[in-house]
């Protein structure tokens, strides 16, 4: 199972958690994990999904996502786990 | 399970410390199109590389969406047209018409440049060798994305001085064909001694006669991330350093090491290697020169810059062969001038000579790389200059190249614009004192004596 890491940081705003939650269940995306934390009141977060019931293809979601970022202003990314893991992991 | 931590440290050397993959470069053979009919080769070579590489843009984009890592440029190598073109080219103008098939290829694919307008004389010269090497100047000023390269020397064969010195005529003759546009097309034109048969960096890159029919090589690149792990360890002793620069070597490599494999996959082509390669960008923070100055050194080119580079350049090896199954390419440090914002600084104030930097070709890949130098610039100081570098790889058994753009009409102390990734280069002065007759000299300088192995 291909596993997708969701990365959302930015300024600090009421309803970002939300908004995410409520795309990626509205897509069927199972999240498998999150992670969170305040730096000098900067919100970054990490989550963990299961993206392969969905029936968006990867780049739409990443469009998509992308997208309810940019309108509560902060930067959404998404990228495949692999990444992650050959970078940090033998 | 990965956590926010090295997500966060990943993301941070792609957004803010310009890691990329430079480079997916496809090796195609096309020792199949060969044909003594020109037109039929033409077609054969046209029909085979859009085949090959029809999906290679396409994956290289998916790559870079679905891992969120940029892949810069996607490429393409060939086989060296001297051997490809041979039975079918009775003129120099025969080949360029091979080299506007490629471009043609080329720009129908998508890939930016195309490599492998080469030949392979390190021991002798082939009338079709010397034809192709004819042909170069107005190959590369009637087309856009074909590369040139051709390897004049090796460990095993010694150096073809003829070839060298005909070289320093085509350089200057491809300077004089794109002289309204600062004889740009000698940025597509590299001599080398010891090419490897599977590099995928332009201008050199060729895909040679032992490998298999298609192959994918990837070129990765993190000067910045260097520089900013070692930014946090100043004024720590050597062994703290080399640490450092061997685990950030080991992350960016890993990274190259996936999308090569990716690549490989999705294109149902094998993957080749891994390049290790170092390589900077004009971008601010991508400078190998920055890592020269975070590592002690006022500019790059001040006493110690061998020193430090021999160091680097041994450490980025020893982090990446772990981290690629299989590695390969020119793997180093380059140290290109003109694309590298720290050299330039450094040629600027004056720190950094020709003469320094031929010295740091002997511990790091490649050579003298995006050299600008005088348009006034002899044809046989131009072979002396390159015979110099043939020799350090000769004896050092390892590839050096000479890339050198001797600008008409410009002198020292100007500036000229190559544009894009290539950037910006300040004119240098080269050494006035003739070397006329050692270069017309005929013949082929011996293998060095630490050759003869078997």
């Amino acid at each position: 199972m291909k596993k997708t890491i969701i990365t959302v940081v930015g300024k600090d705003t009421v309803g970002i958690i939300a908004k995410v939650c409520t795309y990626l269940a509205e897509n069927n995306i199972n999240i498998l994990d999150i992670s969170q934390t305040i730096v000098q009141d900067y919100f970054n977060m990490m989550m963990i999904v299961d993206a392969n019931k969905s029936a968006k293809p990867f780049s739409d979601m990443a469009m998509e996502l992308d997208k309810i970022g940019e309108d509560i202003g902060v930067k959404i990314t998404c990228q495949l786990e692999d990444i992650f893991n050959k970078m940090h992991r033998i | 399970m990965i956590n926010i931590f090295e997500v966060n440290e990943t993301n941070k050397m792609i957004e803010q410390e310009n890691l990329d993959v430079r480079t997916i470069t496809l090796g195609i053979s096309l020792l199949d199109c060969i044909d003594s009919d020109l037109n039929q080769l033409n077609a054969k070579i046209y029909e085979k590389i859009t085949t090959t590489a029809k999906d290679l843009v396409k994956v290289g984009n998916e790559i870079e969406k679905e891992f969120g890592i940029p892949v810069v440029n996607k490429r393409i190598s060939v086989t060296p047209i001297a051997l490809i073109g041979a039975a079918a080219c009775k003129t120099p103008d025969d080949f360029v018409t091979i080299a506007k098939t490629l471009d043609k290829a080329a720009v129908e694919v998508g890939v930016n440049l195309l490599g492998g307008y080469s030949a392979l004389v390190s021991k002798g010269t082939t009338k079709a060798d010397e034809l192709l090497i004819r042909s170069i100047p107005k190959a590369l000023a009637t087309t856009q994305r074909v590369c040139s390269s051709v390897n004049l020397g090796s460990t095993k064969t010694g150096i073809n001085m003829d070839a060298v010195r005909l070289m320093g005529e085509i350089i200057i003759e491809t300077a004089q064909l794109t002289k309204d546009i600062d004889s740009v097309s000698c940025m597509k034109l590299v001599v080398f001694c010891n090419a490897p048969d599977d590099n995928p960096f332009m201008a050199g890159a060729f895909h040679g006669v032992t490998e298999s029919d298609a192959i994918i090589n990837v070129g990765v690149s993190g000067p910045g991330v260097v520089k900013t792990a070692l930014s946090k360890v100043r004024g720590e002793n050597f062994e703290v350093l080399c640490e450092t620069i061997k685990k950030t070597a080991f992350k960016v490599t890993r990274v190259g090491q996936l999308v090569a494999q990716e690549a490989s996959k999705r294109l149902n082509i094998p993957f080749g290697i891994v390049d290790l390669s170092l390589a900077p960008t004009p971008a601010i923070g991508d400078s190998v020169a920055d890592i020269l100055c975070e590592i002690g050194l006022e500019y790059a080119g001040a006493p110690g810059t061998t020193a430090a580079l021999a160091l680097l350049n041994d450490q980025v090896k020893k982090g990446g062969v772990m981290a690629s199954s299989y590695v390969g390419g020119l793997s180093g440090a380059f140290i290109p001038v003109s694309e590298d914002q720290g050299m330039i600084d450094a040629v600027q104030a004056g720190a950094l000579t020709l003469e320094k930097l031929e010295a740091m070709t002997c511990v790091c890949s490649v050579g003298l790389d995006m050299i600008a130098i005088p348009g006034n610039t002899k044809a046989t100081t131009i072979s002396g200059i390159i015979a110099d570098e043939m020799a350090i790889g000769m004896i050092n058994q390892k590839t050096t190249a000479v890339r050198i753009i001797p600008v008409v009409g410009k002198d020292v102390g100007e500036t000229v614009e190559f544009g894009g990734l290539f950037g910006y280069a300040p004119i240098m002065p080269v050494n006035q004192y003739s070397c006329d007759a050692f270069v017309n000299r005929k013949g082929r300088i011996p293998a060095p004596i630490h050759s003869f192995k078997n």
